[in-house]
């Protein structure tokens, strides 16, 4: 199989047999994979599955055990800490604040990897960090102290800084979590938009397979055995895929335009 | 908006903070048994440029002058050294002698006290003291310096291990007292306390606290980024482990010298860079100038009062720091928690 792939190709991140393990436990084995730019994946597993080691791998933050990543067609592991950080952004699953700044300060940190050797965030930084805090509704928080918010305030702002980095490649691990219903339906559609409009690809972890299944275009079921199924979320996306990915069965049902997948409960 | 202002108001701030510093130098040299007018100090201190010591106001203000300056050189070393640590461990409440530096320094000194006897000897086993803590530290916690850890991000191993190495050097130092003779004892404890009152010029400190301020201004930015996201300071193009030894390397050197100089001068590296944030904000860019020249000027005032207010008694400047500093802290902890 040939990896040679022209500059202009669409391929924008890639993986050939990844291994991902966690001390001597195999979370994923001999995982290949390729990310095109404008497509928005889904990661879907159990707990524990490795969704997590997973996305962290992908964004540079963890050493890679054995096979390879390709961003751009380099090695993960080549690119200069600077010049990455321009091109993929990447959201931890929940954040300690030990420190009293204010929410837009966090949101002005994303734009370090622009700022080069000035000492102090430009005027367009700072424009640019209250567009993405207006966009996830939070622009009315920008002056509060980050330790005050609530946990889906801190959650929205932690995205508008992700939005801010201007990065190509968005990474988010679990975007949707503490947020109210109302906010998890607008950050789904802020990044599918992302992906649409403005050819940015993502890759998420989320559990809310409703949701997942409306913005994404593609899914990877992580699978107890330490496979792994990826492709067009029509295809992977099967009740029966999703029950042996979770581990309890599930129901699909076409409502409308809506896909709507439920677990079955014994009653 | 304020956040556009962020130059001009830093700009503000350090000039105010200049000149805070500035009168802190000037009320150390006019008060005292001898009081000296604004006149009789420009005079004397036009002698002192031209090297004479002849008047009675120029040998005073010579012995004021290098004792204030001992003094703001310390109070800024061990602010800017607790503004490190804080950032490094990423918990305000941090000091620069949490992590068992100051307790290493204090073995060092102390042994060279009992064995050796005092003199420029002792200066220097304080200073090898905190740096071969330092370096136990640095080979025990190492994995906390990888920067690539937990998904917390925080330096758990790297407090521990600091302080357990810290109470060993407690037993150490207890255990030195304890067999010491009776005309040791008196130097050993003073020296532990903290105290400015024999220091010469200190050059070498002069030079740490320049040439590592100034390297910590320079990446103030990726500090600040490493005290908000912690390991994930990454993503945004930081190289966390690398810092974090960066971090150390200079906290320890400020630490090794600030107690080498004074001894260990408590509250200073904890009280003001908390005050510093607390009233400025933690934007290390702006903290780590103003939290250091506003520990000298502390430490200056601290240390003028300690000679002053029971005269002819000397008071260790440790005592005067803790008086201060305790209520301060205890009473800005309260407007906290009612905020």
């Amino acid at each position: 199989m040939s990896h040679i792939t022209s500059v202009n190709s669409p391929v924008l991140l890639s993986t050939q047999e990844l291994v991902l393990k966690v001390g001597t436990r195999v979370l994923a084995q001999g995982l290949s994979w390729q990310i095109q730019r404008g497509e928005c994946w889904c990661i879907i597993g159990r707990n524990g599955a490795g969704k997590s080691t997973l996305l962290r791998t992908l964004a540079g933050m963890r050493d890679i055990q054995a096979g390879k990543i390709l961003l751009q067609d380099k090695s993960l592991t080549d690119w200069d800490l600077f010049e990455l950080a321009k091109l993929r952004a990447y959201l931890p699953q929940g954040r300690v604040d030990a420190f009293a700044y204010r929410a837009l300060e966090t949101v002005l940190s994303a734009r370090h990897p622009y700022q080069d050797n000035h000492y102090w965030e430009s005027g367009d930084d700072v424009q640019i960090a209250l567009a993405a805090m207006r966009l996830l509704d939070v622009e009315d928080l920008a002056q509060r102290d980050v330790r005050s918010l609530s946990g889906g305030e801190r959650q929205r702002v932690a995205i508008a800084a992700l939005l801010a980095q201007d990065a190509d490649l968005l990474l988010l691990d679990e975007p949707a979590n503490a947020l109210d219903l109302a906010h998890q339906v607008s950050v789904m559609q802020i990044l599918a938009q992302n992906c649409q409009q403005k050819n940015k690809t993502v890759i998420m972890v989320s559990h809310d397979l409703n949701l997942s299944y409306q913005v994404a275009t593609h899914a990877v079921l992580m699978m107890p055995d330490g496979s792994c199924l990826l492709g067009p979320k029509e295809e992977v996306m099967q009740a029966h895929h999703l029950g042996t990915c979770l581990g309890h069965p599930i129901e699909r049902f076409v409502h409308g335009s809506q896909t709507l997948f439920l677990p079955t409960v014994n009653a | 908006m304020p956040q556009v202002m962020t130059a001009q108001r830093a700009l503000v701030l350090l000039i105010a903070m200049a000149v805070l510093s500035f009168m802190s130098l000037l009320f150390a040299c006019v008060t005292g048994s001898v009081s000296l007018s604004l006149p009789e100090l420009f005079s004397a201190l036009n002698e002192l440029l031209h090297g004479q010591r002849e008047s009675l106001a120029s040998s005073v203000l010579d012995l004021r002058l290098f004792r204030a300056l001992s003094a703001f050189v310390t109070g800024a070393t061990l602010a800017l050294a607790g503004v490190l640590m804080q950032a490094l461990l990423r918990n305000p409440l941090a000091d620069p002698y949490v992590l068992g530096l100051s307790g290493g320094a204090s073995v060092g000194a102390l042994a060279t006290i009992l064995f050796v006897g005092a003199g420029i000897m002792v200066d220097v086993a304080a200073f090898s003291g905190a740096m071969c803590v330092a370096a136990l530290l640095f080979g025990l916690a190492y994995r906390d310096f990888r920067g690539a850890g937990s998904a917390e991000g925080s330096t758990p191993l790297l407090l521990l291990t600091g302080v357990i190495v810290a109470s060993g050097c407690g037993a150490i130092v207890t255990l030195l007292l304890s067999i010491a003779p009776d005309h040791s004892l008196r130097g050993m404890v003073f020296w532990m306390i903290g105290d400015l009152s024999n220091t010469q010029p200190r050059y070498i400190s002069w030079a740490i606290w320049i040439g590592v301020a100034a390297l910590m201004l320079s990446k103030a930015r990726a500090i600040n980024i490493a005290a908000m996201h912690a390991d994930n300071a990454r993503a945004l193009g930081v190289n966390v482990g690398q810092l974090r030894r960066l971090l150390f390397v200079c906290a320890a050197l400020l630490t090794a010298s600030a107690v080498s100089t004074a001894g260990s001068i408590g509250f200073v590296g904890l009280i003001i860079p908390h005050a510093c944030r607390f009233k400025f904000g933690p934007d290390h860019r702006l903290l780590i100038p103003l939290a250091s020249l506003g520990g000298g000027a502390f430490l200056v005032v601290a240390d003028t009062l300690a000679r002053t207010v029971a005269a002819p008694h000397q008071l260790p400047v440790g005592v005067i720091t803790a008086m201060i500093g305790v209520p301060v802290f205890l009473f800005q902890l309260h407007q906290l928690r009612r905020r």
